[in-house]
């Protein structure tokens, strides 16, 4: 499995909800101005949130998290929180180079979210839906027991109410720790997933960059429909565990979604200006 | 034995000191039994001592002892009849994961497990116990053959971790996984699950969803090896003592934490020390608890497996 990576975040969401980058931050008179990451051009933030958070110029999909999912599929940014009080208890008393317990509080201090995943009830182009969104932000979006337990909540929420289900998952894979209880949300969310398959209610997998590690050999490969976002990285290992493995350089364009499309993991890779439309006219198929 | 670790020391010390007695009483034909039997004891007494108080780290070392029993050893300690099934029936037969029908006890039984070499070119050729995900697609095909036939499905889990290989990405090792975690979940005959040795990982909850789910005295069950768990928070290889002590990889860990349902005893010194007695031991467990199962209608069996791994997890609301 592969664990959370330490990597910054590109983007980090401040007190007031703008969207800042931490290092390529420029004050412009009339605004906060970004680099794309991949082209290097300079992303005005009125325009990111206009065009999707893609970039005009190169379409590189700007890392987002769940606020920014939700206001880009949800009708008029309107849905209700589920379950928004679990939080992270610490049942091992972890330290590493730091107490997870601080490690913990420092997080919702820094990212103002309570763990990795948020879910909500809303609708899409009027039909009913449930999005769960996994936030890098938060531990590298990597998945302890409030991941596990909120997904599984859900899911049963949308076998009550009958509601369809989208998880749009990010993250570098396991909570190390939370260690075997982390690895156990992997058994508990499938297991969940075997009772939405059973109720026959569909089940929308959406894959962003980064997903990879036990929630990649979890609920991400179990959709009813998996599909992601272009040229997100998704891969069980992680690459340079592979490097290391096969001591070669991987081919070019290896665990994109594209990469994972054409193997027959993945539906389709759908551009995220497309996205509300595509998976509206989804869920209408199934409704009708 | 021939591979012994460092906190067996004391072990081996007696063990040497036991020799040059013996020796002696040979050349010298004085009777020296009164010290042979009073050295012996202290070799048990120092044994128990050492094996009842190992630290996380000393039971992954022993997990990985050379000479401990792998899949097919204890197939073929405890039952009879194995036919031995191959291949996904999509790419390949891997060599890494096991299994077929086999009669134990008197009843048929697919049993499937990770499978370890016993030399330098065999643990090649099993690849270490690193399944690609044809192995898990093999094990999920053996499954689904055992719930047609209605036969208790048994797997012994053993491995490093599901092989982090670039074909292994290209069939879908994630999806392989995941698809057992569905699958097993769901399956409609008793499942029993043993830890027999390494448990790292997806790459052993890929044959681990069962009713029960057991784990050997001395073998380790986590999220990431004690290395690699190192290597990410630490940065270096050097916390590995101080990795498995965290992660609280250790049967007793698991089993407090009721990540588990029980611990096997092995025998003093390792299930390698005497793999017949840890062979006879499994069996009777494997006999015990199917005999339990074998009393619940499967409806029950499968919503009590689902809801014991649903309960699993600690939150604060
Ligand atoms: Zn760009």
């Amino acid at each position: 499995m592969q664990p959370y990576s330490i990597e910054m975040a590109w983007f980090k969401r401040d007190k007031k909800g703008i969207i800042t980058s931490t290092q390529d931050k420029k004050e412009a008179p009339d605004g906060i101005w970004n680099k794309c990451p991949q082209c290097k051009k300079p992303l005005h933030y009125a325009e990111q949130v206009e065009n999707n958070y893609v970039c005009h110029y190169c379409n590189f999909h700007l890392r987002i998290g769940s606020a920014e999912y939700f206001a880009l599929l949800f009708d008029n940014n309107e849905y209700t929180e589920l379950y928004g009080n679990l939080m992270s208890a610490d049942p091992l008393n972890f330290v590493d180079t730091k107490k997870y317990t601080e490690r913990i509080i420092d997080s919702i201090a820094k990212t103002g979210l309570k763990d990795a995943i948020r879910a909500a009830h809303g609708k899409i182009k009027g039909q009913d839906i449930v999005i769960a969104c996994m936030d890098f932000n938060f531990i590298g979006g990597s998945m302890g027991s409030v991941v596990g337990e909120k997904i599984a909540r859900s899911i049963n929420y949308c076998i009550e109410n009958k509601v369809p289900f989208l998880l749009i998952s990010k993250s570098g894979g396991a909570r190390m720790m939370e260690a075997a209880f982390s690895l156990m949300q992997m058994a508990k969310t499938a297991a969940k997933l075997a009772l939405l398959s059973r109720a026959k209610i569909p089940y929308i997998s959406l894959l962003t960059d980064p997903t990879t590690g036990g929630v990649t050999a979890s609920y991400a490969m179990l959709g009813d429909i998996n599909i992601a976002e272009p040229e997100a990285l998704i891969g069980f290992a992680g690459p340079r565990v592979i490097k290391e493995t096969i001591k070669k350089d991987l081919p070019k364009g290896f665990q994109t979604s594209e990469f994972v499309l054409e193997h027959g993991f993945l539906d389709f890779i759908v551009d995220r200006r497309e996205m509300k439309n595509r998976i509206a006219s989804f869920i209408s198929l199934m409704n009708n | 034995m021939t591979t012994s670790f460092d906190f067996e020391k004391p072990i081996a010390d007696l063990l040497q000191q036991i020799e040059k007695v013996q020796q002696i009483a040979e050349k010298t034909k004085v009777d020296m039994s009164g010290t042979l039997e009073e050295l012996n004891q202290q070799l048990n007494t120092t044994r128990e001592q050492i094996y009842s108080n190992l630290t996380g780290w000393q039971k992954v070392q022993i997990s990985r002892h050379p000479e401990r029993p792998y899949t097919l050893q204890y197939i073929e300690m405890m039952c009879q009849d194995f036919i031995e099934l191959h291949g996904d029936r999509t790419v390949k037969d891997d060599k890494a994961i096991v299994g077929g029908f086999a009669s134990i006890g008197g009843q048929t039984v697919m049993v499937i497990g990770h499978q370890k070499g016993t030399n330098t070119k065999l643990r090649q050729f099993r690849n270490f116990g690193m399944a690609n995900p044809e192995g898990y697609r093999k094990a999920l095909r053996l499954m689904k053959l055992a719930e047609k036939f209605n036969k208790p499905v048994i797997t012994l889990i053993d491995t490093p971790g599901a092989f982090p290989g670039l074909e292994a990405e290209e069939r879908g090792q994630g999806e392989a996984i995941a698809r057992n975690l569905l699958e097993m979940s769901v399956l409609r005959v008793p499942v029993i699950c043993v830890v027999i040795g390494e448990g790292a990982s997806g790459g052993a909850l890929g044959i681990g969803i069962g009713d029960k789910v057991l784990m050997l005295e001395h073998s380790w069950y986590s999220v990431i090896s004690p290395e690699n768990c190192s290597a990410i928070l630490w940065r270096t290889w050097d916390f590995k003592e101080r990795a498995a002590e965290c992660l609280k990889l250790t049967a007793d860990d698991m089993l407090k934490n009721r990540l588990i349902d029980g611990i096997i005893p092995e025998p003093l010194g390792g299930a390698h020390y005497n793999p017949a007695m840890m062979g006879g031991i499994l069996k009777e467990r494997i006999l015990n608890e199917l005999a339990e199962l074998k009393n619940k209608d499967i409806d029950t069996v499968v919503t009590e497996r689902i809801n014991k791994f649903c309960a699993m997890g600690v939150v604060v609301e």
